[in-house]
């Protein structure tokens, strides 16, 4: 046993890059907020459940900061010149988790598994002609059309790999495995204790030589933000994701003995904040009413009190840290005054708006009252709406506002997080993940389908800028902030985030310092 | 005269009413006062109390005034109490009066109906009429007054009863009076007392309600009220205790200020209780 023990820590050695020799063993504590409400990747996407299940399921790529594609399940990969093949050469020796070993069919199996089961997912994949097999360890895409964001498409959340001798011919949503998730993944799930912790152990038959280090990671459940926060000063956790403890307390807990912090690994997922702004009826379908929106809004003032100085202002649609972003594009500083001529240019009565914040706590709250302040002072007056998680998401999705705070993550590619929001043909009633504000602009709807399978990156970038210029024009919605979620924890705890999705899938390569 | 000589004889009832008229005044005073508005973001965020001039009690997460909330607070928690207690009142008194007048069937469903309402925490209740209602001022009056109603009626109910069995009131009957005369002009003005120094207090409880409600997030997002503040300052307690503080000593101070008046209201009107209580 000491003698096993030995050779790992000098397999591990070898591989370090740094001076520091990486140490095997140890329990991590994170939390995670809130419960989720299955482990299953395949059938559930929510963000709990990503960071959760992350490190049991894999993909055939992982993405690093600059968001370019790195092997995960694939160990290498080619694209045809012409953009229409995809070939994906498959790690060897990998195992499910129950013994099982992975192929190539696995992969076959798990395309046609999503198509009933992830709607972005289906949308990557109507670009897609075929899918094949030519031997155990090869995987071969053929495209329909040449669809640059496909690349992208290869996150764990987004194409999770999912076992086929589980799943095949099962009702999948029904699957009692459901329960005990079987992934190739560098953790395995050992038990779930509903409303407390969520337990993973150390996969030893991991494919990739001395990882993961760490042997325990527990996920637990803490549902009051300030609960959370002392959680993590007595030591009980060591790690808080981002968004888990009220921007407030950020400060004070960066500055305890031993605590870091850092807001990288949220570059594949972008999270842009806006107001819709209601684009069919009311002040707020009125162009000019719309910038004024955004010239009285004291954009940087939130950023800096609200969120602690963490994040960026926008400048569009399109977040600073996604591909084919341009900030050559109508700027909108704060500026009251300009706010209140084009509020007089266009006749604006002093009906009342209703704002409808995100009940994500605290934080949305303050900055909806913000916003509000920011209104009214230009002469708009303002009716804070409330509503609970499930109010919001049916005001929302049936259009009944006339302001609302939202967020959504970019996923790297304009074509695959930004698009969503601003064409035709997601305006679709009973979804608050779409063009909610009823934004129409048939040319540009034409130029976002032209850019999306646009193989050539340069004409891609051109596209996309002349259509963020529009839209920046326009002000469908009222751009608040690019949100940076800092993830707090223990300086000890090492190579924690080194991915575009951070903690979703980095606790392969943490380890944890003595 | 002599209810308001035997009144300022009670010195902590004047004590209480010497706040209260402070605190109505600056809620009149208001706008004045504070032009700008309780939500204007004067400053930067954090100040500490007694660092800054012009704004002696800090500024809260965003940088407002807590001062100038405090001041517009005060004008929501004496409307809610008012107003409220108002409402109370008229479904309690004239239920509580027909339940102990007429008796019989009519006091059995007047009592029946009550009961319904107490058997369901006061708080619980609110929290689940303004859910409901969305929270507005206007809902979160009505949900107060709701639950506020049936001690008053039942209050109302036993006075009745006991008046309606004296004497005079048979006078009254054998005179030909009718029921509704008797009751108005004959009994109800000899159970105005209890009432009165009731609803001092529950002004003072309709403005505890209104505050936890508020504090929970369940207040009118667009008002600021103590609770409010509270509330939203809550998830900063440990490094901003001023935010909570002095919205907390307004509450305090108006609570115990109402209590107090009531305290005197009560033996002001009830000599002969008083006199016993002290001897």
């Amino acid at each position: 046993m000491k003698l096993l023990k030995l050779t790992t820590f000098l397999v591990a050695a070898s591989m370090a890059t740094g001076a520091v020799a990486q140490q095997d063993g140890g329990r991590l504590d994170l939390i995670v907020q809130p419960e989720p409400p299955g482990l299953m990747l395949g059938l559930v996407q929510n963000g709990p459940t990503q960071m959760v299940a992350g490190q049991i399921y894999e993909s055939l790529l992982r993405y690093n900061g600059d968001l370019e594609p790195q092997p995960s399940l694939a160990k290498e990969w080619s694209i045809s010149e012409d953009g229409m093949t995809y070939t994906f050469k498959l790690q060897e020796g990998v195992t499910w988790h129950d013994g099982e070993p992975f192929s190539a069919e696995d992969v076959i199996f798990t395309t046609k598994f999503l198509q009933d089961n992830h709607a972005r997912f289906r949308g990557a994949f109507s670009h897609v002609e075929s899918v094949e097999a030519p031997d155990d360890s090869t995987i071969v895409i053929t495209m329909k059309e040449p669809y640059g964001p496909f690349i992208n498409a290869f996150e764990a959340g987004s194409m999770p790999i999912v076992p086929k001798h589980i799943y095949e011919g099962t009702d999948y949503a029904t699957n009692e495995m459901n329960a005990t998730p079987i992934g190739t993944g560098p953790y395995k799930f050992v038990e779930w204790e509903k409303g407390s912790y969520i337990h993973l152990t150390k996969n030893e038959d991991y494919y990739l030589d001395g990882l993961p280090h760490i042997d325990d990671l527990y996920y637990r459940v803490v549902p009051d933000a300030a609960s959370r926060a002392v959680a993590f000063e007595t030591g009980e956790v060591d790690v808080l994701p981002g968004g888990s403890v009220e921007n407030w307390d950020v400060a004070r807990l960066t500055e305890m003995d031993n605590v870091c912090s850092t807001s990288d690994g949220w570059e594949f997922f972008a999270p842009h904040a806006w107001m819709w702004l209601n684009n069919r009826e009311g002040p707020t379908s009125n162009k000019l009413f719309r910038q004024a929106v955004m010239y009285a809004m004291d954009r940087e003032f939130v950023k800096d009190v609200v969120w602690n100085g963490y994040g960026t202002v926008p400048t569009g649609p399109v977040s600073s840290k996604t591909n084919f972003y341009t900030d050559d594009v109508p700027q909108y500083p704060h500026d009251p005054e300009k706010a209140k001529e084009l509020l007089d240019e266009m006749g604006y009565d002093g009906e009342a708006v209703r704002l409808l914040p995100l009940p994500y706590g605290e934080t949305w709250q303050r900055w909806a009252e913000a916003i509000k302040q920011n209104l009214e002072e230009v002469g708009i007056t303002v009716d804070i709406d409330s509503a609970d998680v499930a109010g919001w998401n049916e005001k929302t999705a049936n259009w009944d506002y006339d302001m609302a705070f939202t967020y959504l993550y970019q996923y790297g590619d304009p074509a695959l997080g930004v698009a969503r929001n601003y064409v035709e043909s997601q305006i679709k009633k009973g979804s608050p993940w779409n063009n909610v504000e009823g934004y129409v602009n048939p040319e540009l709807d034409e130029l976002w389908e032209a850019a999306a399978i646009e193989p050539d990156n340069e004409k891609r970038q051109e596209m996309y800028t002349e259509i963020q210029q529009q839209i920046v024009e326009d002000v469908p919605v009222a751009w608040l902030l690019e949100i940076e979620f800092p993830t707090i924890y223990r300086c000890n705890v090492k190579n924690l985030i080194t991915t575009g999705i951070g903690l979703n899938d980095g606790l392969r390569d943490a380890w944890i310092e003595d | 005269m002599t209810l308001w000589k035997r009144f300022i004889t009670n010195r902590g009832a004047l004590l209480g009413l010497a706040i209260l008229i402070a605190v109505i005044l600056v809620a009149l005073l208001a706008p004045v006062l504070y032009p700008r508005g309780p939500w204007a973001m004067v400053q930067r965020p954090f100040l500490v109390p007694f660092t800054t001039d012009g704004l002696p009690l800090g500024t809260d997460t965003l940088g407002r005034d807590v001062l100038a909330g405090l001041v517009y607070g005060a004008r929501v928690s004496l409307l809610v109490g008012l107003v409220s207690t108002v409402m109370a009142l008229l479904i309690g008194v004239p239920l509580g009066a027909l339940a102990g007048f007429y008796g019989k069937w009519v006091d059995e469903g007047a009592m029946r109906f009550t009961e319904f309402f107490q058997t369901i925490p006061n708080f619980a209740l609110a929290i689940v009429l303004v859910a409901i209602l969305e929270p507005t001022l206007t809902s979160i009056t009505i949900a107060i007054a709701i639950v506020s109603w049936p001690p008053v009626a039942r209050l109302v109910r036993a006075e009745v009863m006991s008046v309606t069995k004296r004497e005079y009131v048979d006078a009254a009957r054998l005179a030909g009076l009718s029921n509704m005369h008797i009751l108005i002009r004959q009994v109800l003005p000899n159970t105005v007392s209890p009432i009165i120094v009731m609803a001092s207090l529950m002004v003072a409880t309709a403005i505890l309600l209104e505050s936890s409600l508020s504090f929970l997030g369940l207040g009118d997002p667009n008002i600021m009220s103590w609770g409010f503040q509270i509330g939203a300052a809550r998830t900063v307690i440990r490094s901003a205790w001023w935010l909570s503080f002095f919205p907390g000593v307004a509450i305090v101070l108006t609570v115990l200020a109402l209590n107090l008046i009531g305290e005197g209201l009560n033996d002001a009107l009830n000599p002969h209780l008083a006199r016993k209580g002290r001897s």
